[in-house]
């Protein structure tokens, strides 16, 4: 009954999506206000019953109903409550579920908060996400149906993939779908400016709150998801430009760039055509995101050959969108009104410069990630492009773009002052060059590189830091004014400051970790101690343990430093029985922003252990980059400025600013 | 700061050697020269059997298989770009990781460089051809007409009582 009540939830949805996708365009045509208002009805109805289908799924999976298809195969009863809950969008159907929630979760946002729209531009809005919402019920239904029975029901079922039962589960998907499908908002924002023909500053600062909390989930779900790689694979890495990888990189790159558009044109009202192009560019990365994991193309295209059904459906849907709104966007783009000149130094241009650099490295990504699919398809050829590829032609992309990312807040609009930026941003430059002759100096022969680069994420955090200190006046005003102006600056301007250093908090963890990480890999016996990077480890002893579905071995190490104990690491190994797979648990010892990382490998016969053990300096640096930008990222979309509709400020606090 | 020395002294000691690998204790070479080159190609190729990732990384037992393969090689005495080849003649362009440049990947590796090429040189024409449209509409831009300067007195006129509230 359950099942079917979900079921049924679920055309329901898809009806209320077709009504919302034609009716209020109907209306805004004909401008009758009732059937625009219709929009606003249907997308929270839809959203009600997106919402129900989705919680009837997961009941079914907490109640292990394995007479659903979907509940057999993904699920066992032993399972901890947790993963029985995550285990909902560990698969195809269910994660399906979850995006048509989330569309329709976002859908519903637009129309509950969307009441200072002009009341066209939010009907046009709302019928093309019910048009995307209509599409993937669709394929829900006819491809993916999570609540399918069996005839004879089993007793048990064959339980989740155990690298998915992890707590990585229940964050990491729901993150990035909240990015992907936050793009759509911007996409339908630039769709429905296509069709009304009108564009204006307005626009932008209605459309950037919504691309600014899409690439703040984007941003966390990505790094979240790399942290995962990195402690559950147990090899330690935590970036393989994997294409999976690849397809949610390519609309961050994306996004990133329109964020940053969408500021020119909200400021100056330039640049309206290409953000226009950058929203639906942006959402057509997540489709293709969404295709190339979801129909299996990835594997091997003979795998999308052998069955098509899926693959295929979603191919239309994403030529459909894409192809749709790029013709839209080639007929009615003309049609709007270019504004705002500005010189090439300018914050117009660096911004401008930016968006170069940043839909280059998408591209890149784009090509090598798509090439050998085309190439297979093409010639029948087969080629791969990994790892060594992308670090040689994305990598010296970022370079210029970081070396440009301090100057830009510190240029004014419309004209900036490239010699009073530089002058500006001499201190940042000289730490950098410090940092650089230091770190040359200690390591005299060793990797050439790394000094370099640590220096560049050194400016870019120091240059960051620079722009708040300037606008501060901090060293050069006595501290209880640097504080008052500190509290009068806007806090997309700390929003900006504190996104830009992450990326060098990034830069700098990236190269500690892949330059001066120590290893080691061998077979420990009991009370055998290895040392690694300056730590004594000694194997205390090898035990086994019985988890709600699995067995377990761990291993107990006991770290020290110079002879002082810190604590007792248990990686373990644990085998599933009924998948017949194991999954490796590292153990980690944080230490600042360092970590020593163990994990284990198979017993030998003799009793012997393989072990795994590396030290990694700094390596936190890498998720605290983007921690600290989705963090910039809140900020701004707290300021008061993006709250569209808020009264303005009561008090002219704009008098403490310094003149820009 | 002790910390910072042992990085600095495990820097020497691994000379910008990256890591992450799934190399057993089993495979590795007695002379580390020769090991570290194994690495290193290691991470050029590809485990074939699993999706994208280098036989270093893998735990696929192909990938196991490849590893000592290489190390084989290059016991054997064999340069890296042999153990390269003799790899490429056995399973196709398919293992390397980093394609050959020939001429079935001059787009691959074109296509990066011209994206931003052609972007520079399209933002150049672009900026050319509006300063230049710009320049000739400029003297009706800096002057407000006679209709807009009523605006703006008005606009002012009803800011100021705000500003003293």
């Amino acid at each position: 009954m359950i099942a079917e009540a979900g079921h049924y939830a679920l055309v329901l949805a898809l009806a209320l999506a077709l009504i919302q996708s034609t009716v209020p365009l109907l209306g805004a045509r004909w401008g009758d206000h009732a059937l625009m208002n219709v929009a606003r009805s249907t997308a929270l109805a839809q959203l009600l019953f997106a919402a129900v289908s989705f919680g009837l799924l997961t009941l079914l999976h907490v109640v292990s109903d394995f007479s659903v298809v979907n509940v057999f195969e993904n699920s066992h009863s032993m399972k901890p409550l947790l993963y029985k809950i995550t285990g909902v969008w560990g698969n195809h159907e269910g994660s399906m579920l979850l995006w048509v929630s989330i569309l329709a979760l976002f859908g519903g946002l637009v129309a509950a908060f969307g009441n200072n729209l002009p009341l066209s531009l939010r009907a046009h809005v709302l019928a093309v996400q019910g048009w995307i919402a209509a599409a993937f019920y669709l394929f829900i239904l006819m491809t993916s149906n999570p609540f399918l029975r069996i005839a004879s029901p089993p007793i048990e079922g064959r339980d989740l993939n155990p690298v998915l039962q992890d707590i990585g589960l229940a964050v990491h998907p729901p993150m990035l779908y909240l990015g992907y499908v936050g793009f759509s908002i911007s996409f339908s924002f630039a769709v429905a400016a296509l069709i009304e023909g009108r564009i204006d500053a307005a626009w932008a600062r209605w459309v950037r709150p919504w691309t600014l909390v899409a690439w703040i989930f984007l941003t966390l779900g990505i790094a979240m998801g790399s942290y995962w790689a990195y402690y559950e694979l147990g090899w330690g890495g935590w970036w393989f430009w994997d294409p999976v990888e690849n397809a949610s990189l390519m609309p961050w790159l994306a996004g990133t760039a329109l964020l940053h558009s969408a500021v020119v044109m909200e400021k100056r009202n330039a640049l309206k055509v290409w953000t226009i192009l950058l929203s639906i560019l942006t959402f057509s990365l997540s489709l293709l995101g969404t295709f190339l994991v979801r129909s299996g193309v990835l594997t091997s295209v003979h795998a999308f050959a052998t069955d098509p059904t899926r693959g295929v459906f979603i191919l239309l849907i994403l030529c459909l969108f894409i192809g749709g709104s790029l013709s839209l966007y080639a007929w009615r783009a003309s049609a709007l009104k270019q504004g705002g000149l500005f010189a090439p130094i300018s914050r117009e241009g660096a911004l401008v410069l930016n968006n170069l650099f940043l839909t280059t490295a998408c591209t890149t990504v784009f090509i090598g990630t798509l090439y050998p699919l085309a190439l297979e398809v093409l010639t029948g050829d087969k080629i791969s492009v990994g790892a060594p590829f992308f670090n040689l032609t994305f990598g010296p992309l970022f370079v210029p773009l970081m070396v440009a990312m301090p100057f830009g807040p510190l240029l004014a609009w419309k004209r900036g002052d490239l010699a009073g930026a530089s002058q500006r941003l001499m201190a940042a430059g000289i730490a950098a060059l410090i940092a650089i002759a230091v770190l040359w100096a200690w390591i005299r022969g060793g990797a050439t590189f790394a000094p370099l680069a640590i220096g560049l994420g050194i400016f870019v955090v120091a240059g960051a830091l620079t722009d708040l200190v300037e606008r501060t006046a901090l060293f050069r005003a006595p501290l209880t004014t640097a504080f008052a102006r500190a509290r009068g600056l806007p806090r997309a301007t700390w929003g900006t400051a504190l996104a830009h250093a992450g990326i060098g908090v990034a830069l700098i963890g990236i190269v500690c970790e892949t330059t001066w990480n120590s290893e080691y890999i061998g077979s420990m016996k009991q009370n055998e101690t290895a040392t690694v990077a300056g730590y004594q480890l000694r194997l205390d002893g090898v035990t086994q343990r019985q988890g709600p579905n699995f067995r377990e071995m761990i291993a107990q190490f006991t770290v020290t430093l110079d002879g002082e104990t810190l604590r007792v690491m248990t990686p373990s190994k644990r085998n599933f029985t009924t998948r017949g797979s194991s999954t490796t648990e590292a153990a980690l010892l944080t230490r600042g922003a360092s970590q020593i990382y163990i994990s284990l490998g198979d017993a030998n016969a003799d009793g012997a252990i393989a072990v795994r053990i590396y030290h990694k300096p700094l390596v936190l640096l890498i998720w605290w980059g983007p921690v600290l930008m989705a963090f910039g990222g809140m900020l701004s979309l707290s300021d008061r400025r993006l709250r569209v509709g808020a009264p303005k400020p009561a008090k002219p606090a704009r008098a403490l600013q310094p003149a820009e | 700061m002790r910390k910072f020395i042992a990085y600095v002294f495990v820097a020497v000691m691994m000379a910008g050697s990256p890591a992450a690998h799934a190399v057993q204790p089993d495979e590795i070479m007695s002379d580390p020269a020769k090991e570290a080159r194994a690495r290193d190609l290691s991470r050029e190729l590809r485990c074939m059997v699993c999706q994208n990732q280098s036989i270093d990384d893998s735990d696929a037992p192909l990938a196991r298989d490849l590893r000592l393969l290489v190390r084989e090689r290059i016991a054997t005495g064999d340069s890296d770009s042999q153990v390269i080849d003799f790899l490429v003649a056995r399973y196709g362009e398919f293992v390397l990781l980093k394609p050959r440049f020939t001429p079935h990947t001059v787009l691959l590796w074109l296509l990066p460089p011209l994206a931003l090429i052609g972007g520079g040189v399209a933002l150049w024409v672009y900026n050319r051809r509006r300063t230049s449209a710009g320049a000739a509409a400029d003297p009706a831009l800096l002057h407000l007409t006679a209709e807009e300067e009523a605006r703006l007195e008005r606009l002012l006129a009803a800011e100021a009582p705000d500003k003293k509230a």
